[in-house]
């Protein structure tokens, strides 16, 4: 049972953002980078399925620039058998241009389940994954918080979540792709006996024309911008009566949290 | 080329964010189509998408489409939409449409932008913006290949108010190709209580509320809302909470979208526990509590009296 | 001179660790501080997780973490909570004698079930009579045909009541002082070892400190570490080994209360603005900055000294990494609980904490005062 396991590197949740003077992106100089918190649930679920299956191997694949081999590493770490580096200076947001490099890498693996986090908490996209299923012809689940292998290991069962808390149960044959969410599992720290092993492991790296993929976006973007400051609060006037409707109205309105 | 709506509907009902599309296209004079997906029970659904300013309505049937599928939407949107020259296609960004929209893109063989905030359209190309970073900022998104295709943050933009019919849908064959993943077994909500950590909204009650008993009132407005019910330290060390209701110092820390303090004076040791909160709200009757400081909007005012009409209000809406 | 970098390896180390105090350690903190619990569960999740034993060389199946990675280990772990990273850290302080001083078969049979089970093992080297003056200790042990005979006891004994395994230091004669010491390998289970209550300290509650007292209690010879007479100077090797990431723990506590005074600093607002904008406040922070930074780097050096093999440089290090470090941590401490005023003044809030977990720094694994008598030692030798 091969798993390949999609990951990205992000920075990390408390990170500042800066915009550049030009607004092309954000500033990157002084940020702590990390695995994608989604994508370290798919880590542990695919080294989850292995020792459950106690047979097969989990192999992480990553693309963008050198400093991404660390958090390969850190997948090792945890217990990943095999580590790819897909290198990309440009850290290109198109998830097309990323799906194309991304399956052509994985389609080499031959594996019955891909696995990733819903969304990457830089982009917030959650497109991915869709765009990796389809380019790899195969059947795709998203919003996973559990995966069930058949007997025979020739399909799966897994439960989605959608809008309300319901859960859909999902059948698919393998080979599929699953993109997790957070509640599927709680992932594993990178053992210090880890850590010191992951160092010797050697790590494939292809680049963009090893896996035939021209590079070209069909978006481009711009205008980075913060969101407006916080202004002052405001009390809000009139009888009681008035007040609750205005508030009310002001929440799903202007404030739009309801 | 034209752009095209894929409509969202559910037990009969269309979903908001749909109305909420074709109400911004409308705004900006864009003409739009929309397209529908269902088995035959679909058809009187389809026919009421007729009266929100689309200039036309497909309905693509097949019983095959009367449970949602991700290969079942991405497969006959594409077969379809690849003999119209799509300008752009636009979909809701909800639980379905960031579900297949990525793998109808990838047929398309273009890249997409979800969850945006605002668009922007002449007669021929798109901009817009969407959220990135957790929403610490914003980006903008131009298309340089037709179809451009974008899922909407549902709830940003006003929806379409019902009009005139543009006449009954045109019903189109839907190709559904082979659907490998099928949803086999619904499983309801579980009941249990949402983790304070986790809720999207959370309403709170102080020491004003004078009794565990009075903590109805703000179970009744969470209820309307989905929200999770805190409580403030002085609540709880009165007896009036259970601990596991703290929020603040030596409580919960939270971040919700929404958070309404009821009650509550606003120390430090509360808004320790809730000051990243999206909004705050607090309701108080001393206009010169801490907590208005904090607040976004503020009633001065006894929250026996505003909560109830709260959540009266709040029924209204949703 | 090299860099003040560290490798990657260290710094996922220091990732990892960070990760595990966030998550693990600092939700149960005050919990395990105010009702003494002794953190089993916790300690075993750290022992799963490889923070434990680092010290066993890779000869017998251990990570053989050097002195260093002890340092970036504990100071993460100081960060969360001294008391659960001291009964963390002391199964190498427990071990390093026998690592340091006894033969490969010895290290494993007694060293490397460590590595199989999360066990517990003490270092019993003080006494209620001898402390500082540790030379002078009187658990003596005398020789019976095939075996010592041990008397005597210990006081202060860090998870004295939930080790499987004691290194006991003894004398064979008074009246050789520090060179008639041994070191004996005591298992828990031996007929004759009673352990005295849990003591109800000042801080580090967290941490399981007892009385042990042995009457008559017989050991095989086979347990001798070294020579005879020989045991002091591994009890002095075992500490220096383990003064750095001790200070180092210090120095991560005084990091965890500096940075809760710079948040509540920014927030606590005082004739109309944050406190934060007031030099007074502002000093405290620039010193305790400052002081942490350079505590750290003494950790630092003395490790590395250490991991060199330079043990006469790495004593001398140690003790000024130790001194330093324990005493600054206390300013720092004291310091933050002023920041925070009357609320840190309060279990409430988590700075008091720290002030009464540090302090135990300044007197545990050799007093300020002996790293000054061991510093001044070092200078004024010929």
């Amino acid at each position: 049972m091969n798993v390949v396991v999609m990951l990205k590197q992000v920075p990390d949740t408390e990170t500042k953002i800066r915009i550049t003077a030009d607004k092309s992106g954000i500033e990157k100089g002084d940020i702590k980078w990390i695995i994608n918190p989604y994508d370290e649930y798919a880590i542990e679920e695919g080294l989850k399925i292995k020792e459950g299956l106690k047979a097969g191997t989990v192999t992480v694949v990553t693309m963008g620039p050198d400093r991404c081999v660390e958090a390969l590493r850190t997948a090792i770490a945890m217990g990943a058998d095999n580590a790819i580096h897909i290198k990309e200076a440009t850290e290109a947001s198109d998830p097309f241009v990323i799906a194309q490099a991304l399956s052509a890498a994985i389609k080499k693996e031959n594996p019955e389940i891909v696995l990733c986090g819903k969304q990457a908490i830089d982009d917030d996209g959650s497109a991915v994954s869709g765009y990796v299923a389809e380019l790899l012809n195969i059947p795709s689940v998203s919003v996973v918080v559990k995966i069930a292998i058949g007997p025979d290991k020739k399909d799966a069962k897994a439960e989605r979540e959608v809008e309300g808390g319901a859960k859909h149960v999902v059948h698919c044959p393998l080979p599929a792709l699953f993109a997790v969410n957070k509640g599927i599992n709680t992932p594993r720290y990178a053992s210090l006996p880890g850590i010191m092993k992951a160092k010797k492991k050697e790590i494939k790296t292809y680049s963009l024309q090893d896996l035939g993929v021209t590079a070209a976006a069909t978006m481009t973007e711009a205008g980075y911008e913060l969101p407006p400051e916080r202004k002052a609060g405001k009390k809000i006037a009139g009888d009681t009566a008035t007040q609750a409707t205005e508030l009310a109205r002001l929440l799903r309105e202007e404030a739009k949290v309801i | 080329m034209s752009v095209y709506v894929i409509a969202e509907h559910r037990d009969g009902q269309l979903k908001r964010v749909t109305l909420e599309l074709l109400g911004e296209l409308k705004r900006q004079n864009i003409t739009a189509m929309a397209v529908i997906l269902g088995g035959p029970e679909a058809a009187p659904v389809a026919q009421s998408l007729t009266e929100f300013g689309a200039a036309k309505v497909v309905f693509l049937e097949s019983p095959e489409l009367s449970q949602y599928s991700t290969e079942g939407y991405a497969n006959a949107i594409h077969a379809y939409l690849s003999t119209q020259s799509p300008m752009a296609i636009l979909c809701g960004a909800t639980s379905q449409g960031k579900d297949f929209l990525p793998r109808l893109a990838a047929k398309f063989q273009v890249g997409m932008a979800a969850d945006c905030i605002a668009l922007k359209g002449s007669g021929t190309s798109f901009t817009v913006t969407r959220p990135v970073y957790a929403g610490k900022c914003t980006k903008q998104v131009s298309f340089a290949k037709t179809p451009a295709v974008f899922s909407v943050r549902p709830n940003v933009m006003a929806a379409q108010v019902k009009t005139a019919s543009s006449g009954a849908p045109e019903k189109a064959s839907a190709q559904v190709g082979i659907i490998r993943a099928k949803t086999v077994e619904v499983l309801a909500p579980a009941t249990k209580k949402v983790d304070l950590t986790e809720a999207d909204i959370i309403i709170s009650g102080g020491r004003s509320l004078k009794s565990a008993d009075n903590f109805k009132i703000i179970q009744e407005c969470a209820a309307v809302l989905g929200a999770a019910v805190g409580a403030s330290g002085a609540a709880v060390d009165a007896g009036y909470a259970s601990h596991d209701m703290q929020v603040g110092q030596t409580g919960k820390t939270v971040s919700p979208k929404l958070y309404i303090a009821c009650g509550i004076s606003g120390a430090i040791q509360h808004l320790a526990g809730m000051r990243t909160s999206k909004v705050i709200v607090a309701i108080n009757t001393d206009p010169e509590a801490p907590i208005f400081q904090k607040a976004d909007y503020g009633i001065v005012g006894d929250l026996f009296d505003v909560v109830p009409k709260l959540t009266e209000a709040f029924k209204k809406l949703v | 001179m090299i860099g003040f970098e560290l490798s990657e390896e260290q710094l996922s180390l220091k990732e990892m660790v960070r990760k595990f105090v966030q998550n693990d350690v600092i939700p149960v903190a005050a919990k395990f501080d105010a009702s003494h619990e002794f953190p089993h569960d916790l300690i075993k999740k750290a022992w799963e997780n490889g923070l434990m034993n680092g010290c066993v060389p890779e000869k017998f199946g251990g990570l053989g973490l050097g002195v260093l990675e002890d340092v970036i280990l504990n100071e993460e772990m100081g960060a969360g909570c001294l008391g659960i990273t001291t009964s963390v850290a002391v199964n190498n302080l427990a071990l390093y004698p026998i690592l340091l001083g006894g033969t490969d078969e010895q290290i494993k049979e007694f060293v490397v079930p460590f590595l199989n089970e999360p066990k517990l093992a003490s270092f019993c080297l003080t006494e209620p009579n001898s402390g500082s003056d540790a030379g002078s200790l009187t658990t003596h042990a005398k020789e019976d045909g095939d075996h010592y005979v041990i008397n005597g006891s210990k006081m202060w004994i860090t998870n004295a009541g939930h080790a499987s395994l004691y290194t006991v230091f003894a004398t064979v004669n008074k009246d050789l002082k520090s060179k008639g010491i041994v070191c004996l390998v005591v298992p828990r289970d031996a007929k004759g070892i009673s352990v005295g209550k849990h003591e109800d300290k000042l801080g580090q509650c967290a941490s399981d400190t007892r009385a042990i007292s042995f009457e008559n209690v017989r050991v095989p010879k086979s347990h001798l570490i070294g020579s005879v007479g020989g045991g002091f100077k591994i009890a002095l090797r075992t500490l220096d080994h383990t003064r750095p990431p001790i200070a180092s723990g210090a120095v991560g506590a005084a990091r965890a209360a500096m940075e809760h005074s710079i948040r509540y600093s920014k927030e606590r607002k005082q004739f109309n603005q944050p406190i934060a904008n007031f030099q007074g406040i502002q000093f405290m922070l620039a010193d305790m900055a400052t002081n942490i930074e350079a505590g750290r780097l003494l950790c630092y050096q003395a490790a590395s000294a250490i991991d060199k093999g330079d043990e006469k440089k790495g004593g001398y290090y140690s003790a000024l990494a130790k001194r330093f470090s324990a005493d600054m941590a206390m300013q720092v401490a004291i310091d933050a609980v002023q920041i925070f005023g009357g609320y840190g003044y309060t279990r409430e809030y988590p700075v008091e904490k720290i002030m009464r977990d540090v302090k135990l720094v300044q007197i545990y694994e050799g007093t300020s005062q002996i790293q000054r008598v061991v510093i001044a030692r070092h200078l004024l030798q010929d």
